[in-house]
């Protein structure tokens, strides 16, 4: 018998089932179906102004930074003050979906693709933003490589305000309204706030393997 | 294969590590940290108690249906070009791990962060077969470098002290300058970030566990702090995830509800920075991720657990809550449970996985005080599943003669109440005279064992069952 058939029969002799009961079945699937919320915190369910606030806060309680630009065409010029307040080199990897992007504006000098583990810098466009924690979410593909979000010291990311969901369970929804349901892409990155270790002495210190900065741009549309 | 077991020599570990000053010293940070940090952010979550029940719901619900929520989430995974390899023990599950290295002619393995990979012992396999495992959470990093086992699910070096992990750096990294400053905890970090940066980049294979697996999706699912299982899966060619199938949950919402306890029970965060959901491999157009994706499902005995007292122990989310809350896991550390899971929930699972012959001494040293029970996000009532694994050993005749005698005295009066109340109540009056003057014992007869640490406090008042009637009024 092959190791998954023994598995799954020990199983089911456990919990004195068969496999193939119909009510068991049909109560999997629909709740695979259904997805039902479960119990979403108040916190979650804000809207409009105060929805941006608590993402604000939570964010700036995660250590992250952020700051809002009226309009996309102003993000290249964000990113080149954010370089220079940290005294940093006018260079940065930045996400395909970002290319389009007025950077000839700036003096930055701005390259995309995948990382190497070279780049200083990395400007990604995140997917959403979800308040209830300050946690951003980055999705895989072509436009938006998962190495800027780990790699570059510094790491960057650009969402619109009306991307920014109150709970996860928002933004879950959004994402099968754009990959279908029960579909994920390869990649689902929830960022909350820069890397840290705790692991000496439990002293919480930034930049342990990935980004020691976290910067969130909130594009107003 | 499964890591070396000193479980059996519980007393003599305790006894070394209630002598180790270092240990003792370390241990204070967990006393410390852990349990205000949890509390602070439980509180700032009115949400948080119920949260907890329905994080409890849903791994019971995914239990009795464990079978068909496997069966559908392997449907998932190899939908998205995954693989699923099935494993019926340690050693199924270390060959199954070769097998792909081993085809892939893997020299170098990173590693994030992966109880079941110490469960199994896959650095040792790894080692055996010449190929090189490198751990990359930082605590990992730091007991592999040492040869030790984790003493803590989520802090697996929080049984050392800084100065320990600078000689242990300096003994290994010796391509570095001799006369380099570490006196900093975060030069520590920092080292450790430019070591470990050069394995990432150069890894053939990187290994992750996973907090679960969505069923819906057929995703799988790490949180980490550091970033390092992120780096473990996107950069070499090939990402082999190693689970357990109680890791399964129907959906993403699901998942969701569990998130919100797991950070807030483990580290006292709102959230973990990185939660990473990973569906197969790399997809066309993709810049970056692994060619192929494989996830190896562990059962190791726990398929057995299911519809026994110890099913509700299979809700265990890894959090570690119980231990930072345990006096017990405070006193003597991690390491003296001998073998990967400590204190009250390895108390409980270790029995399980390697036998209660060789573990029984675990579910004894717990003083049932039920602080575990009383913080386990998932609700598992730890302390009742001791007492079945206590219970279990006295039948099997495993527990020692001092043990069964001093059970069967006391067996005897508590079996005739007249004399237990009479005996008792002359007991206590003996040890409350002999005891009047400094309201505590130094030393007492039969009771070494306590006083050679603390004092034994004098009895004061009446009986329990005397104070108890005053209580009730005769009611």
């Amino acid at each position: 018998m092959s190791a998954r058939d023994e598995i799954l029969g020990t199983i089911r002799r456990s919990l004195g089932v068969t496999g193939t009961e119909r009510p068991r079945h049909s109560a999997v699937d629909e709740r695979l179906a259904a997805a039902p919320k479960g119990l979403v915190p108040e916190r979650g369910n804000l809207s409009g102004e105060a929805l941006i606030d608590l993402f604000k806060a939570q964010a700036a309680a995660t250590l992250a930074t952020l700051e809002e630009v009226d309009g996309l065409d102003r993000v290249p010029e964000a990113v080149a003050d954010y370089l220079r307040r940290g005294n940093l080199p006018a260079r940065a990897r930045i996400g395909d979906g970002l290319a389009s992007l007025p950077w000839g504006a700036t003096a930055l000098e701005v390259t995309t693709g995948a990382s190497d583990g070279r780049d200083l810098v990395a400007v990604n466009r995140a997917f959403g933003g979800v308040a209830e924690t300050g946690t951003l979410a980055l999705v895989s593909g072509p436009d938006s490589p998962t190495t800027l979000n780990f790699l570059p010291d510094y790491a960057v990311a650009v969402l619109k305000r009306s991307e920014i969901t109150g709970d996860y369970e928002t933004l879950w929804a959004r994402l099968r309204e754009r990959f279908g349901k029960g579909v994920m892409p390869r990649t689902v990155n929830w960022v909350t706030g820069p890397s840290r270790s705790g692991d000496i002495e439990q002293t919480i210190l930034l930049g342990a393997h990935g980004p020691r900065s976290v910067h969130i741009i909130v594009v107003n549309d | 294969m499964t890591a070396h077991v000193t479980s059996p020599q519980f007393k003599q570990n305790a006894t070394k590590a209630l002598a180790d000053d270092q240990l003792q010293k370390a241990m204070s940070n967990v006393r410390q940290g852990f349990i205000d940090k949890r509390a602070a952010v439980a509180a700032k979550l009115p949400e948080f108690e119920a949260l907890r029940d329905s994080a409890r719901d849903i791994k019971n619900h995914a239990l009795q249906n464990l079978d068909l929520y496997l069966e559908r989430w392997e449907e998932k995974v190899t939908a998205a070009g995954g693989q699923v390899h099935w494993a019926r023990t340690a050693d199924e599950a270390c060959g199954a791990v070769l097998d792909i290295c081993r085809r892939v002619g893997a020299k170098t393995v990173t590693k994030g962060k992966s109880m079941i990979s110490e469960e199994i012992a896959l650095n040792a396999a790894l080692e055996t077969a010449g190929i090189t495992p490198v751990e990359t959470d930082l605590g990992e990093y730091i007991i592999q470098l040492r040869g030790e086992l984790p003493s803590h699910i989520i802090a697996p070096a929080v049984h050392l002290n800084a100065t320990q992990v600078e000689s242990d750096f300096r003994r290994v990294h010796t391509h570095l300058d001799p006369q380099r400053d570490l006196s900093q905890p975060v030069q520590l970090l920092t080292e450790a970030r430019g070591v470990l940066r050069d394995k990432f980049l150069s890894a053939d294979v990187g290994i992750t566990g996973a907090n679960f697996l969505i069923a819906e999706t057929g995703t799988s699912v790490i949180v980490t702090n550091e970033g390092n299982g992120d780096l473990t899966q996107i950069l070499p060619r090939i990402h082999i995830v190693i689970a357990s199938i109680e890791k399964v949950v129907p959906t993403l919402e699901d998942v969701s509800q569990i998130l919100r306890v797991l950070a807030r029970s483990a580290t006292g965060q709102e959230m973990s920075v990185y939660t990473t959901f990973s569906t197969g491999p790399r997809r066309p157009g993709d810049p970056d991720g692994p060619e192929e994706y494989h996830v190896i499902v562990l059962d190791n005995g726990r398929s057995a657990m299911l519809g026994t007292a110890f099913q509700d122990m299979l809700r265990c989310i890894r959090c570690g809550a119980c231990m930072n809350h345990c006096p017990v896991y405070h006193a003597v550390g991690g390491h003296a449970y001998g073998w990967v899971y400590p204190g009250p929930m390895g108390a409980v699972l270790s029995p399980s996985l390697i036998g209660v012959d060789k573990a029984g001494h675990l579910p004894n040293a717990s003083t049932f005080c039920g602080r575990c029970e009383s913080v386990c996000p998932v609700r598992i009532p730890l302390p009742k599943m001791m007492r079945h694994w206590r219970e279990r050993e006295f039948e099997r005749h495993l527990s020692p003669a001092t043990v069964r005698s001093g059970i069967a005295f006391w067996g005897f009066f508590a079996k005739r109440p007249a004399l237990y109340r009479l005996a008792t109540r002359a007991a206590m009056g003996a040890l409350a005279w002999f005891g009047r003057r400094k309201g505590a014992f130094k030393s007492l007869p039969l009771a070494g064992c306590w006083t050679q640490y603390r004092d034994f406090p004098a009895p004061q008042g009446g009986t329990f069952q005397a104070q108890w009637k005053a209580k009730r009024g005769g009611r």
